[in-house]
């Protein structure tokens, strides 16, 4: 079955309670993404998902040449970074966006929804 | 025989493009095909004749097509797949080829594809326009949107958008999706932009009332009954709406013996179906029910001096309750003016934010040179002019700007 990305954006560094405002807020998006969570586990959507710490305290690590070149900070400098995300499963694009919908709202934040490469994608790049 | 091929795309295009692409699973594959079939078709049909049945030759011969196309694609290993769709024809059911057309519209129009992607995977999936012709009809150079139609081809794969017609809670939602592009399509024909364009370019007014028919002719509902009358009364007044220099002839300037009567009854007839459906207690009418409504009531005025404008204006409110947007109230404002004089109407279209929108300044210019106010009613023709992309109204701006330039100097001589 395909398998869909869903990552949640929000700011380089965070307020004291994430990026919602007062501690209630926090607490409430917490339980409704718990339930979300256990709703993608019951149907059997859920893969994997977890909140990450700040983009600030990500390192890029270059490890191509002889040495490994270190970094720090994200990859990519941008307003916005990935703060938590998704994996999961659904048969296709119309049920992927419903569940991103719910996550949006129980999340509180912007969802992109993004697919996974299939083994037939990489086939096809093989030419086989 | 050119005339049973044209035909013979015409028809069966679509059906053929969805009957692959639920067989293969595949829309990039299925168009292929169906593109090398119809190319089959022209080599053939002169010699062999037209077959009994066109679409199902059509059909067939795509699929052979598909299949080769997999063969030379596919592993060894595939041997099994290759002869399960070689022998496993599915029989050609009319419903259910229906439904793939239906199937089809709604793969194209799916709400996660930009709306210019939208638009020309439907023409091209749908209306089986070619990629040039569609590049030429939205004045974009042939890469730019042959790469459109390819990355939407590959989203709609690589993000598994379904072929489906969508449940049933969704379905409402989708369907004014699908109205959405058609209007779109039907519009940039009516309106068409660019400065060496056809101020009408009937390929696309024809080919999207063509689509409109198909839907609703597969989803029945008020709002495409709405639409395709919309369309329809529009479309009556094509030959009115330019004149023979090119110049744009506004509603009511234009020669109503010039409108096409049959497609003048036959929008007026599904306006009277629409009402009879809600007097009968169906859903109330949305915007291109409204929209057809006011257009019905232009059409129905044998001159322009009979045109009911309080009815206009009572549709326009309705409509701005349902879409409360600035050119709705733009429209609607031009209404008022018929009513209530250019003043009241002034006041109100001064108020709207579409300083970057032509009509906007072409009404201004319209009510402040009723108004008496010359020299403003020139500032705003010649904003008017600088926005509009269409080469009738350019020409119909310019001249009454150059009008009033000569009343302006008359009555500064005078």
């Amino acid at each position: 079955m395909p398998q869909y990305l869903l990552s949640v954006y929000g700011p380089a560094e965070r307020e004291p309670y994430g990026d919602y405002g007062s501690k209630e807020a926090m607490l409430e998006a917490f339980a409704a993404t718990g339930a979300f969570n256990d709703k993608l586990v019951a149907d059997g959507h859920f893969v994997f998902a977890n909140g990450l710490a700040e983009a600030t305290t990500a390192t890029v690590v270059d490890g191509q040449g002889d040495e490994p070149v270190l970094t720090d900070g994200p990859y990519v400098e941008a307003k916005e970074y990935i703060g938590g995300f998704w994996v999961i499963e659904a048969p296709d694009l119309d049920v992927a966006l419903k569940l991103a919908a719910e996550g949006s709202k129980a999340c509180g934040g912007k969802v992109e929804v993004r697919p996974f490469q299939t083994e037939d994608d990489v086939k096809k790049m093989l030419g086989e | 025989m050119d005339d049973a091929i044209t035909r013979a795309h015409r028809q069966e295009w679509a059906r053929v493009v969805a009957t692959l692409t639920r067989r293969f699973g595949d829309l990039g594959l299925a168009e292929d095909a169906a593109a090398e079939a119809f190319a089959t078709a022209v080599e053939r049909w002169p010699s062999d004749g037209v077959p009994a049945n066109p679409g199902a030759w059509l059909t067939t011969t795509g699929s052979r097509k598909a299949i080769d196309r997999i063969r030379r694609e596919s592993r060894r290993d595939d041997k099994h797949e290759e002869a399960r769709l070689l022998f496993d024809e599915p029989p050609r059911d009319v419903g259910a080829v229906d439904d793939d057309r239906l199937r089809l519209i709604f793969t194209c129009c799916h709400p996660a594809l930009s709306p210019e992607a939208r638009v020309a995977l439907t023409l091209r999936m749908v209306g089986g326009l070619t990629m040039p012709e569609i590049a030429r009809a939205f004045l974009v150079p042939e890469p730019t949107m042959g790469q459109r139609i390819t990355r939407a081809k590959a989203k709609i794969k690589a993000a598994h958008i379904p072929y489906r017609v969508p449940e049933a809670e969704d379905l409402p939602g989708r369907v004014d999706g699908v109205l959405a592009v058609l209007f779109l399509v039907f519009n940039e024909g009516y309106l068409a932009t660019g400065p060496d364009t056809d101020p009408v370019r009937h390929d696309l007014t024809v080919e999207a009332i063509r689509l409109t028919r198909l839907v609703r002719e597969l989803a029945p509902s008020g709002e495409v009954t709405g639409l395709l009358a919309l369309m329809l009364l529009t479309q009556a007044r094509a030959a009115a709406r330019v004149s023979v220099t090119g110049e744009l002839v506004t509603l009511d300037e234009q020669d109503r013996g010039a409108w096409d009567r049959d497609l003048i009854d036959e929008g007026h007839a599904l306006v009277r179906q629409c009402l009879a459906d809600v007097a009968a207690g169906g859903p109330p009418p949305g915007r291109y029910q409204l929209l057809a409504a006011i257009n019905a009531v232009h059409t129905d005025a044998r001159d322009a001096r009979d045109t009911d404008w309080s009815q206009i204006t009572t549709l326009y409110d309705r409509l701005v309750r349902l879409d409360p947007s600035p050119v709705v109230a733009l429209n609607r404002a031009i209404a008022v003016a018929q009513v209530d004089g250019p003043d009241v109407a002034l006041a109100l279209v001064d108020r709207l934010p579409l300083d970057g929108y032509h009509a906007f300044h072409a009404t201004r210019a319209d009510l402040l040179r009723r108004l008496g106010r010359s020299a403003d009613a020139r500032d705003a023709y010649d904003r008017a002019i600088a926005l509009a992309g269409n080469t009738a109204e350019t020409a119909y701006l310019t001249r009454r700007r150059d009008q009033l330039a000569l009343q302006g100097d008359r009555s500064a001589g005078s």
